[in-house]
This record gives structure tokens, C-alpha cells and sequence, in this order.
């Protein structure tokens, strides 16, 4: 069991196709909490205080958004450079972080085939999120691979139709403890089928 | 008339109206049927208590249709006219076109001439404005498919009236029939070669259409710097009265003038204080009209020829139902909007007996002929509300599909604002501005006319009105509308307004101004939970701006004005609490130093900031240099 809190940040939310399928798919529940920066802190005076509180009341934190030049909308940024405070998260004292889980969810207008060494962006989208990766390393945070939807420039609505579940099933899985067994060292996070589905299911 | 008797027929026609109507609600029959079932008790077949001559109930009868008719213009803007042109010009088009082919032809197949043929067909193909609007809104379905629908081949009709009223001098010449001599006396064109008259009447046309758009705006601009209110429902009144006295004179229908006028207003920044100043009358007068009709149905014919007028009135409810059902299948409605539809519009209307008369005026029909199609016309009327009830309470029921009226996406009839602005001053008119580059419609409206005159001059949609006033809210959509933004001159209307909305639209969220501390509390006391003082960003903006000056780093200084306006906010809100204790000047005091406390916090090294993540000093002590790189 752990408690999830979506970290998301994407500043042109009214005209993401994907974003809105997803976010608006979301359950309510007591143990996931959806914290949308743009619409909290759209003059970026992010509520240190108020951050670090909520931060300390989840064991896992997603960073969902689109990928724009290969890194976090500037937001998210702010966010990292103001909430993630030496003494507090980081640096002798700083262990409020320790242990909690750091997940990348990112969208991206390049097609898998793009991401990867012999593709026009030639990294993979985990290699670009290393300054994550190592954000979460320095304040003893558990990272896993990020969770990716590619291509959004292309999808149908059929697409979206197929990806809105396994997104619910990514948050279910985490939502159950899944990341305590989850393979770390994969470039995209790997959400094994849910047992006990009947074959044929989709999952 | 004398005053006495003047009275007593207002005694009587009130005294109808208040009991029959409550009585006809208790029974779930709505208002409209109560009025007609008033008007035939006291009629002249019924107790006998009004109109012992027909044609003075008539008279009666006109001036409600005339009034409304002036209110329908009013809300009928050009532009709405325009987006609604489809289905007016397609549906209203084939119903009027098909149904008066019908009713031509089966009158043609009895023998009657072609050109009398066209004016009975012609005729019947209308419904009746009032009764179906009025009962659609009574029951909530004005804006299903059918409502719209209804509404358009209504509104469709309305507009072809003028055509209609303008052909039958024209079929006098082709029918071959004299003029009626008893009539020619009756009005001054009747004497004129039939090309004059056609001439006169699209003068007429003009001329009201001249006076909408030249003479009104500018008098009543002049009539609203005195600020008194009676004057305008005064001016409002003369108005719907003089045209209707203009067009009579001419021998039009007084209504076609008004509804006219009303178009013609429509897009004038009086219209909403000019329906709202008619409103009651026209609810009085419609009341007024309902009674008539049921007063007006002649039972002495209908006993005469009982089997006659029933036939002609089932048969014309019938062929007018059966085309709509087609038109509804053609236009894919579904079942039950299809028999909402149906069912609404199959009734003939009040334009009949103008029609009619101004027929037989004209020497097109002759009085024979026009006793029983009246006859028929009203009853049918008096049928269309019974229609309705019998599709409410036993077709409805038994179809599966239902449309529930709620869950439709906003229609364009009534283009609905979501926000109201009240106040139009520099402040109102640049969040009315910022709302419409945002694609957000709003109603505005002010109270300095020549304000008012200019905006408009600057292409803004403004509208003159007090917004203290429930009636003219209402008018303005305050009903459908979401929010709204109150930006007037002084915190006492502010508040009026504030009262006015929290009573009587407690739906509307309300964005208020506030000048100053004392009417923010204020505002904040009264309920109101989205009150900007008004000073504030723009002192914010400017201190902003003064850091800068002084060498400040921009991002900085942009930051330190955001922190300023939250915090000052926030001070505002909580010092309204206790804006009566006594030691407020205290609590503000410490406020004001805790918001400075804070601000200084960010300029100064080591203060007490929480964004210390941009604060070097704490990594340097610890690392001796920062993390990344």
C-alpha cells in the first residue's frame, strides 16, 4: 500500500488531447492526491511550506507532464528549485525524502523510434531525465524508469481510448505497493499484466 | 367608455384572471388555458359580464398582442435572427409554404376562388405566438429540440405576416371583389388605388423603422440624464402606443408595427430597460389577450352550426398536426420531440383574426366566409394549450426516448450571457474587454446614458439600465447567467445590487469592486466572497515598478508586489471579522508588519524566507559549493 501524489505541471493543460483524457480518468481517493501546479500557482509563487507538507504525507511522487525540450515544464522546475530545500530534502539534515519514490510520467511528441541512439533526439527519454534521476539519488529518493506516452502528435482518439486504461492500471499498481517490485533498470517503467485477469482481458 | 364602466370591466377581467388562473394551475392546466376558460365564462356566451359587442373584446384583445409582440421584437436581435436562419428559413419556411398549399387547395376544391383560397390558406397556416410560447415556458420546454424548433417556425410566421398583410390588397385586384364600402370609411388608404396602398404600408414600414433608428435612441439618451425612472415607462409606453396608433391609422396591424419597433431596438442599448419597463404591462395585457380569445369564441355560431365549426376546427388541427409530423420526421426530431412539435404548433393563431379582418376589409373574403374560419380559429386556439397537456400527461409518458430539457448544450435563441457587468466605468469596461478577448460573452449594463452612448460608438454591447432593479436584471439574463461583476460608482449601489442579486438570483456568483478597506469589509460582511480592492494591483504594480527604478532586479520586484497582493487580501478578509472588536487598528497594525516582515525577508540576506532553495548561503556552509555543477 502507498499513498501517490501526482505532481503535475503542464502549462498548456486546455490544449493537451492526452493530459485531459488522463487527468480527467483519475479516481477519488484517500490515498492519491492530484496537485495540479499550473492551476495551484499560476503567478509561480509556489507555497514552499504547504509543498513540503504534502510531499511528507505520500510515499510516492509522480512527476506527470509533457516532456519540452527534453526536461520539465518551467514550473515543475520552480518547484524542484524552491520545495527541494538544502537541510530539507538534501545536504546534513535534509532526509525528509528518504526512501519515498520519484516516477516520471511524461508524454512526447516523438515517436519511440526517436528516442533512442540511432533515432534524431539519439537518447533515450530516461537519459534525458538524469537530472531527475539524480535529484531523486541526492535526496535519497527511489527512482523508477519513466512511464512514457510517445507520439502525441498522432494519436487518434482510438489511441487515447487504449492508453487511459493502462494509465489507470499504472496508478492502481502503484497505488498497491507495485514499485516494491518493480524492475529499476529498464529505460520505461515496466507495469506487469494484473493477475487474476481473465485472459483476453486488455489490460 | 366612461370611468365606471371602465372600471368595472377591470374589475371584471382582473377578478377572472385571479381566480381562474390559480384554480386552472391547481388543476395542472397552466395559466394560458385558466385565462382562456376565464374569458369564456365572462364572455358574451358565458355570463356575459364583458363585450357584449365582439368587437370590443377585440379591441382588447389587439393591444396584449401588440405589446407582446413589441417584447418578442426586443429580444429578437438581427444577429440572433441570422445564426437561427436554418431552421426559420427551412422549417418555418416549409410550414408555412406546405400548410398554406393544404388549406388552398382544400378550399379550392369547395369553390371558393383562388385568390380568397389563398388568403383562408394563408392564414391558417399560423399559430398562435403567445399561446404556445408562453405555455412552452411554462412547462420548461423552450429549449428541448421541439421548443427550438417551435420557436423558429413561429418566429418564421411572425415574419411572413408582413408579406401576408402586404398580398392582400394585391389579391383584392386579382380576385376581382370590391372593396366593402361599409369599411372604407374605417381607415383613410382604403380610398387609395390598391398600387398607393401597397405604397403607404411599406412607407408605414419605413417610416417605424426611421424611428427606432434615428429618433428613439437620442430622446431617450436625453430622458435618461434625468434619472428619473417613471419618465422612461412613460417614454416606453408612448412609444408601443403612438406606433400602434401610427399603424392603425394606415390600416396595418398595430402588432406588425411594434414587433417591428422591438426589432428594431433590439440591438439598442434601451432594450432591456425598455422590456423591462413593458414587461408588466405586457403580462397584464397577454392576460388581458387570453381572456379575449376565450371571450371571443362565438358559441351562438357554433351552436348555430355545431357540426360545421367542429369539423373545420378538428380539420384544421388535424392537417396543420399532420404536416408538422412530417416536417418533424424529415428534420429527424425524435419521437417525442417530434410530438411535442407537433403538438404544439397545430392550433391557428391571433394573427388569424387580423388576417382575417383585413381580408374581409379588403373586399378578399366576404363576411360569410370569414364568421366561421374566426370561430374555428379561436376554438383552435383554445385548443392548442389542451393539446399540449394531453401530450404532457398521456403521450409522454408512454415513449421510452425522452429529452430532458436540462441537459442540452446552450441554445442560440437566447444567446445567454454567463456574466453580467454592472458598471461600465473604466474598471467594468476593462474586465468586460478582457472577458470578450477571451471569448467569454457579457451583458453590460450602465446608467450614464452618454457613457452608454459612446461605448457603443467604440462597438462595445452596453446596455442602459439600473442594475438595482430585480426586473431589469431579470431581463438582462440574469436568471441564466453565472456570475456577475459588480464595477458601479459608489459602495451604496454596490450594495444595492449585492442585496438585489443575494435575493432574487442567489445563484450568481458575485465579483465585486471595492474602493477602499471600510466597503471591502463591508462587501466581505454582506456575503460577497469575491471582493478586489481596487487600489491595490495597480499600487502593487507601481511599487512594483518604483523597486525597479531604484535598481531592483525585475523578478524580484515582481515577485515581492505578487506577495504583497496575496498577503493583503488575505488581511482584508480576516480583518472583516473583526472589523467591530476593539482592537482592530491593533490586529491591522500587526498585519501590515507581518506582510513587511515577509517582504523584507526576500530582499534581506539570512532572513526568515522559506525559498532558501535560491539562497546560496546555507549550500556554501555545507558544501562549499552548490549541487549542480
Amino acid at each position: 500500500m502507498a499513498r501517490v501524489l501526482l505532481l503535475f505541471a503542464h502549462p498548456a493543460f486546455q490544449k493537451s488531447r492526452i493530459h485531459r483524457s488522463l487527468v480527467s480518468s483519475i479516481p477519488e481517493r484517500d490515498d492519491l492526491t492530484l496537485h495540479d501546479l499550473y492551476e495551484e500557482y499560476p503567478d509561480f509563487l509556489v507555497d514552499v511550506e504547504r509543498e513540503q507538507e504534502l510531499l511528507t504525507h505520500h510515499d510516492v511522487v509522480v512527476f506527470q507532464h509533457p516532456l519540452y525540450w527534453y526536461s520539465v515544464p518551467p514550473l515543475l522546475k520552480q518547484w524542484m528549485d524552491l520545495v527541494l530545500e538544502h537541510g530539507w530534502a538534501y545536504g546534513s539534515g535534509g532526509s525528509a525524502l528518504h526512501g519515498k519514490w520519484l516516477v516520471p510520467v511524461v508524454s512526447a511528441g516523438g515517436t519511440e523510434a526517436a528516442y533512442c541512439t540511432v533515432g534524431r533526439n539519439r537518447r533515450t527519454i530516461r537519459q534525458f531525465l538524469a537530472p531527475i534521476e539524480q535529484t531523486a539519488f541526492l535526496c535519497g529518493m527511489r527512482f523508477a524508469p519513466p512511464w512514457i506516452v510517445y507520439g502525441t502528435h498522432r494519436l487518434g482518439p482510438e489511441d487515447i481510448q487504449e492508453i487511459v486504461p493502462r494509465y489507470l492500471g499504472l496508478l492502481d499498481w502503484m497505488l498497491d505497493g507495485g514499485l516494491e517490485h518493480a524492475a529499476l533498470d529498464h529505460e520505461t517503467l515496466v507495469v506487469p499484466e494484473r493477475t487474476g485477469s481473465t485472459p483476453g482481458e486488455v489490460p | 367608455m366612461t370611468t365606471d364602466a371602465f372600471l368595472a370591466q377591470s374589475v371584471v377581467y382582473l377578478g377572472a384572471a385571479v381566480v381562474a388562473v390559480p384554480v386552472a394551475r391547481r388543476l395542472g392546466l397552466g395559466s394560458v388555458l385558466g385565462y382562456l376558460l376565464a374569458g369564456m365564462v365572462i364572455g358574451p356566451f358565458g355570463l356575459g359580464l364583458v363585450g357584449a359587442e365582439g368587437e370590443d373584446v377585440m379591441h382588447f384583445a389587439e393591444f396584449g398582442v401588440v405589446m407582446m409582440l413589441f417584447v418578442i421584437g426586443l429580444e429578437l436581435q438581427p444577429s440572433v435572427l441570422w445564426r437561427l436562419r436554418g431552421p426559420i428559413l427551412g422549417l418555418g419556411g416549409l410550414q408555412v409554404g406546405l400548410t398554406t398549399a393544404a388549406f388552398t387547395g382544400a378550399a379550392l376544391a369547395l369553390g371558393v376562388p383562388f385568390a380568397a383560397a389563398l388568403a383562408i390558406g394563408m392564414t391558417l397556416a399560423l399559430s398562435s405566438t403567445a399561446i404556445v410560447l408562453q405555455t412552452l415556458q411554462e412547462k420548461g420546454l423552450v429549449r428541448t429540440t421541439a421548443g427550438q424548433s417551435a420557436f423558429s417556425v413561429l418566429l418564421f410566421q411572425d415574419i411572413a405576416v408582413i408579406p401576408m398583410l402586404a398580398l392582400m390588397p394585391l389579391l383584392a385586384v386579382s380576385g376581382g371583389h370590391s372593396g366593402e364600402a361599409g369599411h372604407a370609411s374605417s381607415t383613410w388608404i382604403s380610398g387609395l388605388a390598391p398600387g398607393v396602398q401597397v405604397l403607404v404600408v411599406l412607407g408605414a414600414v419605413a417610416s417605424v423603422v426611421a424611428l427606432g433608428r434615428l429618433v428613439v435612441r437620442p430622446a431617450f439618451r436625453a430622458l435618461g440624464r434625468t434619472g428619473l425612472r417613471e419618465i422612461f415607462t412613460a417614454a416606453a409606453l408612448l412609444l408601443v402606443i403612438g406606433i400602434a396608433l401610427l399603424m392603425t391609422r394606415v390600416g396595418l396591424s398595430p402588432a406588425l408595427g411594434t414587433f417591428l419597433a422591438g426589432v428594431v431596438l433590439a440591438d439598442s442599448e434601451y432594450r432591456h430597460e425598455l422590456e423591462s419597463d413593458i414587461d408588466p404591462f405586457k403580462g397584464l395585457l397577454l392576460a388581458i389577450f387570453f381572456i379575449a380569445v376565450g371571450a371571443s369564441v362565438d358559441f351562438g355560431l357554433v351552436a348555430a352550426d355545431p357540426s360545421g365549426i367542429i369539423l373545420l376546427t378538428v380539420g384544421i388541427v388535424a392537417v396543420k398536426g399532420l404536416i408538422l409530423g412530417i416536417l418533424a420526421r424529415g428534420f429527424r426530431m425524435g419521437l417525442d420531440q417530434g410530438l411535442l412539435f407537433a403538438f404544439a404548433l397545430p392550433g391557428a393563431g391571433e394573427f388569424g383574426f387580423v388576417l382575417f379582418s383585413f381580408a374581409e376589409q379588403e373586399g378578399v373574403l366576404s363576411s360569410g366566409q370569414t364568421a366561421p374560419l374566426v370561430a374555428a380559429v379561436a376554438l383552435s386556439m383554445a385548443l392548442t394549450p389542451l393539446l399540449l397537456l394531453l401530450n404532457d400527461r398521456v403521450l409522454r409518458p408512454r415513449l421510452g426516448t425522452r429529452e430532458v430539457a436540462d441537459e442540452r448544450e446552450a441554445d442560440p435563441i437566447d444567446e445567454q450571457a454567463p456574466v453580467l457587468i454592472a458598471g461600465f466605468g473604466g474598471f467594468g469596461s476593462t474586465v468586460g474587454r478582457f472577458l470578450k478577448a477571451n471569448d467569454v460573452a457579457t451583458t453590460v449594463l450602465d446608467v450614464d446614458s452618454d457613457r452608454v452612448e459612446m461605448l457603443r460608438q467604440l462597438g462595445l454591447k452596453v446596455y442602459y439600465g439600473d442594475a438595482t432593479r430585480h426586473d431589469l436584471l431579470h431581463v438582462a439574463g440574469a436568471a441564466q447567467a453565472r456570475m456577475i461583476v459588480l464595477a458601479l460608482d459608489t459602495p451604496e449601489k454596490t450594495l444595492a445590487v449585492v442585496r438585489t442579486v443575494q435575493k432574487h438570483f442567489p445563484h450568481l456568483t458575485i465579483f465585486a469592486r471595492a474602493f477602499d478597506w471600510p466597503d471591502a469589509h463591508d462587501l466581505v460582511e454582506a456575503g460577497v466572497d469575491h471582493v478586489y480592492r481596487a487600489p491595490l494591483d495597480s499600487a502593487a504594480r507601481m511599487g512594483r515598478d518604483a523597486l525597479r527604478m531604484l535598481g531592483f532586479r525585475a523578478y524580484q520586484a515582481q515577485r515581492s508586489s505578487s506577495i504583497l497582493i496575496r498577503h493583503d487580501d488575505e488581511a482584508m478578509r480576516d480583518l472583516s471579522e473583526m472589523r467591530h472588536d476593539e482592537d482592530y487598528l491593533g490586529e491591522a497594525r500587526s498585519r501590515i508588519e507581518a506582510v513587511e516582515k515577509i517582504l523584507l525577508a526576500e530582499v534581506r540576506d539570512g532572513g526568515a524566507t522559506r525559498d532558501l532553495g535560491w539562497d546560496p548561503d546555507s549550500l556554501r556552509e555545507d558544501f562549499g559549493s552548490a549541487p549542480s555543477e
